[in-house]
């Protein structure tokens, strides 16, 4: 229990705990900030190049599967919700409650992860991957190349911070199991929801971006 | 600790809210509506993002400072794509 002990007591630069906790939470917020402008690098060249080429991008667009797609929002969805209530439950000391809370994040995480591989392996049977084997039977395939570049580095680099986020989640675990959370301490439980949701968010705007924009 | 501590029940609130408009923009989007199939797409992602922020993630209870960063953050996305739009989509101007 020294462990508690040595997190309940603020560090020295802080006045108390609450400022502390504030402290962490901006930091948190600028990290997200600096993910808004790395995602969004990415959401600019998509939309400039859907305005160049919107016939191309529309019917490339429709290859994507809805049914998955659709499914992966609720699955994400649901782990936002499991990881808020997760903190909940750490601010009103129900240990148990949190891991599990915790556990069904992860497992939620991972069912998503799952889908977008089963997503992604039917783009490769199909020959959608960009590259030698690109093999797009549609009109204008180098334009549509580029549809299905940006499809896999926007939803590639939003798995990637899926998985440091499961693994974030695992850390959490690890830590609530020997009892470093409670009502007096739960600020890395906090930022850890934070980096989730924020990873919800992403996408949020993915979604109707990628799948949903000229379906019919 | 400073952190505000919402009801379980207003998440399911939200929960419930977000997948009735994930069904909502899924339905919207098998109709031909022209550009406003990318105006509705969009305005409802904002809604379900608006919604994460505020209350997933606490936006609501937060101090000014944080309020401040989500600003900025808007203001930076809005000038990266607002003026690379305004560059792409007037382009075909000069050759009128």
């Amino acid at each position: 229990m020294s462990d508690t002990a040595a997190t309940l007591a603020h560090q020295h630069q802080f006045d108390d705990a609450a400022q502390q906790y504030s402290a962490s939470t901006l930091g948190m917020w600028i990290f997200l900030v600096t993910e808004v402008m790395f995602f969004g690098g990415l959401f600019t060249a998509y939309v400039a190049y859907r305005t160049l080429y919107p016939d191309t991008f529309g019917h490339a667009s429709n290859y994507l599967d809805l049914r998955l797609g659709t499914i992966n929002t609720a699955v994400l969805i649901a782990s936002s919700l499991t990881m808020a209530l997760a903190i909940h439950a750490a601010q009103v000391g129900k240990r148990t409650a949190m891991i599990t809370l915790l556990l069904a994040t992860i497992l939620l995480g991972t069912t998503f992860l799952g889908i977008k591989a089963v997503e992604y392996a039917h783009k490769f049977e199909a020959g959608l991957v960009p590259g030698a084997g690109f093999t797009y039977a549609g009109p204008d395939a180098p334009q549509a190349q580029l549809f299905f570049s940006l499809y896999f580095g926007m939803t590639g680099l939003h798995a990637a911070h899926m998985i440091i986020g499961i693994g974030i989640l695992a850390v959490l675990v690890a830590q609530g199991r020997r009892g470093r959370f409670g009502p007096e301490y739960y600020t890395p439980v906090e930022l850890s929801g934070l980096y989730w949701h924020f990873v919800d968010i992403i996408w949020i705007f993915l979604f109707p971006l990628l799948y949903l924009i000229d379906r019919h | 600790m400073a952190g505000h501590i919402a009801s379980t029940r207003s998440y399911y609130a939200i929960f419930a809210t977000l997948l009735v408009l994930t069904a909502l923009t899924v339905t919207v989007a098998t109709f031909d509506l022209g550009r406003f199939n990318a105006v509705i797409a969009l305005s409802i992602a904002m809604c379900k993002a608006t919604l994460v922020a505020l209350f997933f993630m606490h936006l609501r209870y937060s101090v000014r400072l944080t309020w401040l960063v989500v600003v900025a953050a808007l203001l930076w996305l809005f000038l990266l794509i607002g003026l690379t739009m305004s560059d792409q989509l007037t382009r075909g101007w000069l050759s009128r």
